[in-house]
């Protein structure tokens, strides 16, 4: 066992954990800061992989605008920090079963897929992954289209948001 | 080095608890939480088959950005609808918001 | 221009005023007449170059000027028509283009055109007249002024289109569009029951004979292939004709073919049994009396038989037909007109005679003299119907002034001594009057009358030639009466004593037509009369060349000579004798019921064939046929639908249908939603639990089947 792959193993638990406190803690600004610690992990898992592009993006877009965005709906929705009773439903041992259900079908049909236990090439020193991400991102020949698409999406999901945000009976908005 | 098949069981493991969050979760801003979650799960899956596979060929980064795009589109218009719910309904609690039943 | 394209021009003008009336100026009189008068006016012009351009050809007989289009494809060949003026067209051409355009004149002064409008006067009934500033009874204008232009303006083109044509079917087309224009001249003033009356009398009378006339043409087309006058009357095609025979009364196909346009010219030029028509035509405006039942349309009948002539004398079984009704009719209508009381009456009888008088010489073989009685009667006649419409216009004027409308202004007895209060009328209608008897030497009428007589006499048709000498002498006879009670003597009434001659506009065509009433007898003048050997006139020599051969002219006979002076004058003089005093119908010892009244033949054919389809439409068809039979048989239908209608919806529908299948589904779709209801919870991590489910499953039971399997 490599360095790496220890250094994998301790990320992975991380984000593991991380991510069932994110979904089994009572008090919801503590859900949003442990999924704030899931991403990071995520993030660190991107590096791990070479792709240092989305590595950052994942920091900034994900912990820095998606994290924060939960934290200010949860004190939106919420006049008190935590929630009264408790945080999951009365059929959370069901979810639970399907949950692992679904984890258990995932395994068992990647370890019949005979490139489960791919290693990975060397990555070459002098590969440019992000200026190569950059060209194929605005070349016409490759995914123009979809990010042109993507943005409209973007501009879509901003103007639906303030749109359905906007509260028309407190005449202050307008002042 | 890393097999692969770390990052898939790993993928796996958190896209479960990121579907377990949102069966079970009571408050809809959770739900989004962990849907999140899943998408994350996602992102993992697609940047090690780009690892893995050609490392020319960029369609596994260009999926994950457009899949933050989405990510970001989802939050904003989700939380949006969650306190434009909050607002006329005062509460959050999904099994609550039934309006569309029958 | 040329002179073929001119011929093409002629009847142009006309049709085109018709539309420019109709279309855009009917509100405006003046214009209207304007617009008619000047499109006559161009007609005539055309016509005048065209008469003397043909006069000046020699040889036009052999070569007429003619020119045809392609008109209708048929299956390997084309429909030809075209435009064809030879030595007979360019005669009548020349008569009937004087004669519409004096008339289209003459119309405006008739309709009072200028007079204010009628204070109770109303469209479809004549104008009552009006009161002028000072308090007088003045004459009113028509109030349908324009509309009276158009329709003689679309008569003009029907004319002159017969006239032009080198085909039966455009004569046949031009021979309809005057039949329509007559039905809706009669029944100009349509409000009055008579003139509705007269106007589907006359439609319907003349569709008999048009009927058999376009039978006839059909046959002829069928025969030969072609309508075209230059085809028919070629010499293999004409001995054809009279070679084959036909199942009909023996007649060669000519024979028949013949026989059936001449049906056509019988009910057209209202000669006898389809007379009855012309004298109730008479309702319409006197214009119109004067153009279409006087000069031009009656007269087309006639200049039809004269066109087919080489083909109907094929046959002497047609010809004996013609002549015997052309002579009874002359004859026939003559007496009836001799006890007539209203001016416009003696006229039509008058006119149905002259006809007769062509007729009959046609079927003696009188080509040239009949063609000749034609365009002095067309001018004579016009001059005579204008001249009584002037005596009625005068005589409207007096009852006006008197106010005493029950007077009818058409009733000779009423007038009397109207010599001196309108003495152009007089003038002018005495020249037509002593044209129309035959008045020696001087007038039209004595030169052509002359030489039907003489062609009958030399022919050695005595029966004819002493028939339509007695009619003759008929003719002078009431035509002398008329003059006598009309315009002889002493005012019998107040009215004609404040009678009133006419405008200018009336009377100048008097004038230009008793011109020709003189005139255009000396044209044919015969060679050998009275054994002088005079310059001959051009006409039988000018008409004669139509025909293949010349027919020669008859010769001088001092009987014939002598015949036509008796009669003409010996008519006169009697009508003079006869009513010189008489100032009362009850005097006129012609006056007898039989005569009075036209032989009954009106009462005769109501008795058959009105009465009868009368009968046959009200009770037959209608009572029997339509409410018993037909309505009978429809109830039924609707009775047996609706029992099979209420079997299959108390057996079939109601219980099958809706009970079954359409409450059955209904009960079914309701059980099914109540039960599946809960499902719908509006949760949404319920729908997600079970979708994920079934998701699960199917993704199992997919992996059990493609790959385990």
């Amino acid at each position: 066992m490599t360095a790496m792959q220890i250094f994998f193993l301790i990320v992975g638990l991380v984000i593991l954990g991380s991510a069932l406190m994110v979904v089994t803690t009572g008090n919801l600004i503590h859900a949003a800061l442990w999924l704030i610690v899931t991403l990071f992990g995520v993030a660190v898992l991107f590096a791990i992989l070479n792709a240092s592009f989305l590595a950052v993006v994942q920091v900034v877009v994900y912990i820095g605008a998606i994290a924060i965005l939960f934290i200010f709906a949860v004190m939106l929705t919420h006049k008190e920090m935590r929630d009264r009773g408790p945080q999951l439903n009365n059929s959370w041992w069901l979810n639970a079963i399907i949950s692992l259900l679904t984890f258990g079908g995932l395994f068992w049909m990647l370890q019949s897929w005979n490139g489960f236990s791919k290693v990975a090439a060397d990555f070459p020193s002098s590969y440019d992954a992000v200026g190569q991400l950059g060209n194929a991102l605005i070349s016409p020949d490759a995914f123009v289209l979809p990010f042109e698409v993507a943005s409209v999406l973007l501009l879509a999901a901003l103007v639906g948001a303030v749109y359905i945000a906007f509260n028309p009976h407190s005449g202050d908005s307008r002042k | 080095m890393i097999p692969l098949s770390w990052f898939l069981i790993l993928s796996a493991a958190l896209f479960s608890i990121g579907l377990f969050g949102v069966l079970s979760r009571k408050n809809a801003v959770a739900i989004l939480l962990g849907i999140e979650l899943m998408l994350n799960a996602a992102n993992i899956n697609l940047v090690s088959f780009w690892r893995y596979g050609d490392v020319s060929q960029m369609a596994g980064q260009v999926f994950a950005i457009i899949v933050f795009a989405v990510a970001a589109s989802e939050v904003a218009v989700g939380l949006a609808l969650v306190i434009s719910v909050y607002r006329r309904r005062n509460t959050v609690i999904a099994d609550e918001i039934d309006l569309m039943k029958w | 221009m040329t002179t073929e394209t001119l011929i093409w021009l002629i009847p142009l003008p006309p049709i085109l005023a018709f539309f420019l009336i109709v279309l855009f100026t009917n509100r405006n009189k003046a214009l209207s007449h304007s617009v008619a008068i000047g499109a006559a006016l161009l007609s005539w012009l055309g016509a005048m170059i065209v008469f003397v351009r043909a006069i000046g050809t020699p040889d036009l007989g052999k070569t007429p000027f003619a020119s045809f289009i392609n008109w209708i494809p048929t299956a390997d060949t084309w429909l030809k028509v075209g435009v064809q003026i030879d030595p007979l067209g360019a005669v009548v051409l020349f008569f009937v283009a004087w004669t519409v355009l004096m008339i289209f004149i003459y119309s405006v002064g008739y309709h009072n055109y200028g007079q204010p409008a009628g204070d109770h006067d109303q469209p479809g009934l004549p104008p009552h007249g009006a009161t002028d500033e000072h308090g007088h009874q003045v004459p009113s204008v028509e109030p349908m002024y324009s509309r009276f232009f158009a329709f003689i303006s679309l008569f003009a083109f029907g004319m002159f289109t017969l006239v032009v044509s080198d085909n039966l079917l455009t004569l046949f087309a031009g021979w309809e569009i005057m039949g329509l224009c007559s039905y809706l001249l009669i029944g100009f003033w349509y409000a009055k029951e008579s003139a509705r009356n007269a106007a589907v009398k006359a439609f319907m009378t003349t569709r008999v004979g048009d009927v058999f006339m376009l039978l006839g043409i059909a046959f002829l087309y069928s025969a030969t292939g072609s309508l075209s006058y230059r085809d028919i009357f070629q010499p293999q095609v004409l001995h054809t004709l009279a070679s084959v025979p036909t199942p009909i009364f023996g007649l060669s196909a000519a024979g028949l073919i013949g026989l059936m346009l001449f049906i056509g010219t019988i009910g057209k030029s209202a000669q006898f049994p389809l007379h009855v028509w012309l004298p109730d035509a008479m309702e319409g405006p006197t214009p119109v009396s004067a153009m279409i039942h006087a000069a031009t349309m009656v007269s087309a009948g006639v200049y039809m038989v004269i066109r087919m002539f080489p083909l109907i004398s094929l046959d002497p079984k047609t010809m004996t037909v013609i002549a015997f009704i052309g002579t009874f009719t002359a004859i026939f209508a003559a007496t009836i007109a001799v006890a007539q009381n209203d001016i416009k009456r003696v006229l039509a009888y008058s006119t149905i005679s002259q006809l007769g008088f062509m007729i009959a010489a046609l079927g003696v073989g009188a080509y040239v003299a009949a063609a000749f009685h034609l365009v002095t009667h067309a001018f004579f006649k016009a001059l005579l119907f204008l001249g009584s419409g002037s005596v009625i216009h005068g005589m409207e004027h007096g009852v006006l002034h008197t106010g005493d409308h029950k007077v009818d202004p058409q009733n000779m007895f009423k007038m009397g001594g109207l010599r001196k209060l309108m003495p152009i009328t007089f003038w002018t209608f005495l020249i037509g009057g002593f044209a129309l008897s035959g008045f020696p030497l001087l007038t039209a009428g004595f030169w052509s009358k002359d030489e039907i007589l003489a062609v009958a006499f030399s022919n050695g048709d005595f029966v004819v030639f002493l028939t339509l000498a007695v009619a003759a002498f008929l003719t002078a006879f009431y035509t002398m009466r008329q003059i006598t009670l009309t315009f002889l003597g002493e005012p019998r009434t107040k009215e004609a004593e404040h009678a009133h001659e006419t405008p200018w506009t009336m009377t100048l065509p008097l004038v230009v037509l008793a011109v020709f009433a003189i005139g255009y007898g000396w044209v044919g003048i015969p060679k050998d009369f009275l054994g002088l050997h005079l310059h001959p006139g051009w006409f039988p020599e000018f008409v004669g060349s139509t025909l293949a051969v010349t027919p020669a002219e008859s010769p001088f006979s001092w009987i014939v000579f002598g015949t036509s002076l008796l009669v003409a004058l010996g008519g006169l003089f009697f009508g003079w004798l006869a009513y010189r005093n008489v100032t009362a119908p009850e005097q006129d010892k012609l006056q007898i019921p039989l005569l009075k009244n036209k032989y009954y033949i009106d009462e005769l054919y109501s008795f058959l064939f009105v009465k009868p389809s009368y009968w046959f439409a009200e009770t037959f068809v209608y009572q029997w046929v339509d409410k018993g039979l037909i309505d009978g048989i429809l109830h039924l239908f609707g009775k047996a639908s609706n029992g099979i209608g209420s079997i299959i919806r108390n057996y079939f529908d109601l219980p099958v249908i809706n009970r079954f299948f359409g409450d059955g589904t209904a009960h079914v779709t309701q059980w099914t939603g109540r039960n599946l209801r809960p499902i719908q919870s509006g949760r949404i991590q319920q729908y997600m639990l079970v979708s994920l489910i079934v998701l699960l499953a199917i993704a199992g039971l997919l992996y059990y089947l493609l790959v385990i399997v």
